[in-house]
């Protein structure tokens, strides 16, 4: 088995193809398809235990532990969140869970979508990444 | 068509917009298209500099000093309170308690009158399109007292109705609490109709302006609304600061909301005497600057003539509903026959959030979400709209670049 990229080099990806977009309509096109593209939860999944609510949009968190590696799936109501749901996926998804507790995503703040982020958005944006990281100390602890 | 060519070039909405320093600004590298005003309005720069002169020039704690500042900012505070008075056409001065805001305006009456009059199976009438400010107090003093929520309900248009109103009625009705205006439809309910036919059932009414004060001309007196609350922040003046009107004959009959300074007659631990109205209900040293500059926003909105910016807006909202509704796939959310500038809607295929994240690249500035009025939402059967609200500055241009901007979020995200 190969191994996956780190969380670093991923995130250095995503932060040379953004540096790519000359204005703010390549970058939200860009984010707005990889919404599009995301693979739809299954409904199984669209339970309300999975549920991160932010104020506004919906987003759906569920995740798993293989060969020491986390996979999440993830999903929201709101095709943006979507794109945004997606890149962190790309980041996290196949990482240990000692990586996913370190890592600071930097790479959010330098393709200018910190403000996603803020807790003003209430787009369950920030408490999602707050779950990944929950469950990563989780499946942590357990295996430990 | 003179006529009106004339009223347009004589509301000088320029002049008017250079006394709002934040219309100035840039967002996103655009300039910044201000349409959340039912949030919030922005601030004349009268307003700025009270907030400024207060701190600089005579900072100091009211109603208590002896002391020079002490005196100065006692009767520029009391001047808020007599200029509000007018503003409302209330008939005695201590009629006007100062509060932060139209939630706690509301909170107080819940509170304090509710606890006193309200008592087990009596009803509260309020109505589906309520802000949330409007509904929660009355859920926890129904509780409390046993007492039973009732909620008139809507037409699809976004307009009450009034029939069924009629047949909530009863002699079990205590107070209904209804909205002057709907912040997430704009629809202007017949607020003198309701307090009537309240009244004639023997209920009190409180009327929440928080929305209509900015738009509407109130005369609490004609109204005859026996509560009436207001933010100032909705009203061009500073955020912190309300109104509770309430007629003296109910304010006198009520205990105090909140126990501290400034209410009390004389503390003994035996018993404490009250202080009168309205300090009754003026617990605590209270947004003294706000207050002081909220009276500027009052004279800003005295100087402008109230006609030329009603019709002003109201032309804005008839320009702004054919252009918005004119962009194929949008559904207008509200269209009562009687409204204020709100304009709400949903482009069919997109979330309201991504609509909004879209315009605000775009330097617009609207609300998306439930507007605080879950139950309306869930009446309406939709998660919450796109919300573009105007005031007296914005301008035909700024609906254009709404539009425009609209259309763009609509081909990126379709
Ligand atoms: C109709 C209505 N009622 C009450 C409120 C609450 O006002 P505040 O937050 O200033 O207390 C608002 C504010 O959004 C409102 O629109």
């Amino acid at each position: 088995m190969i191994e996956p990229l780190s969380i670093g080099k991923i995130e250095q990806e995503i932060i040379d193809d953004f540096s790519l977009f000359d204005n703010w309509e390549e970058k939200y096109e860009y984010i707005i398809d990889m919404g599009k593209k995301l693979p739809p939860l299954d409904d199984i999944h669209k339970k309300e235990e999975n549920i991160i609510k932010g104020c506004q949009s919906t987003v759906w968190l569920v995740a798993e532990q293989k060969d020491g590696r986390i996979y999440f799936k993830a999903d929201s109501d709101a095709v943006i969140v979507k794109g945004l749901i997606s890149l962190l996926i790309r980041v996290l998804s196949g990482q240990t869970a000692t990586d996913i507790l370190e890592t600071k995503l930097d790479f959010i703040n330098k393709i200018g979508m910190m403000q996603h982020l803020a807790q003003t958005r209430s787009n369950g944006l920030l408490s999602m990444i707050k779950q990944m990281k929950h469950y990563a100390l989780a499946f942590n602890t357990v295996a430990s | 068509m003179e006529a009106v060519k004339e009223k347009i070039q004589a509301y000088n909405v320029t002049a008017l917009r250079n006394k709002f320093p934040v219309l100035n600004v840039k967002v996103n590298r655009h300039p910044l298209v201000y349409l959340d005003n039912a949030a919030t309005t922005q601030k004349p720069e009268s307003v700025i500099k009270a907030l400024e002169s207060y701190y600089k020039n005579y900072n100091a704690n009211i109603h208590r000093g002896i002391h020079h500042l002490a005196e100065k900012a006692t009767v520029a505070f009391e001047e808020t309170r007599t200029e509000v008075q007018k503003f409302l056409n209330a008939a005695h001065r201590e009629e006007i308690i100062l509060t932060k805001g139209t939630t706690e305006s509301i909170n107080l009456v819940a509170s304090s009158w509710g606890r006193k009059n309200l008592k087990e199976n009596d009803e509260v009438i309020i109505s589906t399109m309520e802000h949330h400010s409007n509904i929660v107090p009355w859920q926890l003093i129904c509780e409390e007292k046993k007492a039973k929520l009732k909620v008139i309900p809507i037409s699809d248009e976004g307009e009450l109705d009034l029939e069924a109103f009629r047949s909530l009625l009863s002699p079990k009705t205590k107070m209904v609490s209804v909205v002057h205006v709907s912040n997430s439809l704009g629809t202007i309910n017949p607020v003198e109709e309701i307090i009537e036919m309240a009244h004639a059932a023997g209920a009190v009414v409180l009327i929440d302006g928080a929305q209509s004060t900015a738009h509407l001309k109130i005369d609490v007196a004609r109204m005859n609304c026996d509560f009436f609350a207001l933010s100032a922040h909705k009203v061009y003046g500073p955020t912190g600061v309300g109104v509770l009107y309430g007629k003296k004959e109910i304010l006198e009959e009520m205990p105090p909301y909140q126990g501290g300074g400034e209410m009390i007659g004389e503390v003994k631990f035996e018993k404490t005497t009250y202080n009168e109205l309205p300090y009754k209900f003026e617990a605590g040293t209270p947004n003294i600057a706000g207050v002081i500059a909220f009276r500027e926003a009052l004279f800003f909105l005295n100087a402008n003539n109230h006609t030329l910016i009603h019709e002003h807006e109201q032309r804005l909202l008839e320009y702004a509903t054919k252009k918005i509704s004119s962009v194929d796939g949008i559904r207008l959310i509200g269209t009562a026959k009687s409204k204020i500038g709100v304009i709400s809607f949903l482009l069919n295929g997109a979330h309201p959030q991504d609509v909004g994240v879209l315009l605000d690249q775009q330097g617009i500035a609207v609300r998306t979400g439930h507007h605080c009025t879950q139950p309306l939402m869930t009446r309406l059967g939709i998660p919450g709209t796109v919300r573009a609200s105007l005031a007296m500055y914005n301008t035909h241009e700024e609906i254009d670049l709404l539009t425009e901007a609209l259309l763009k979020a609509k081909k990126m995200l379709l």
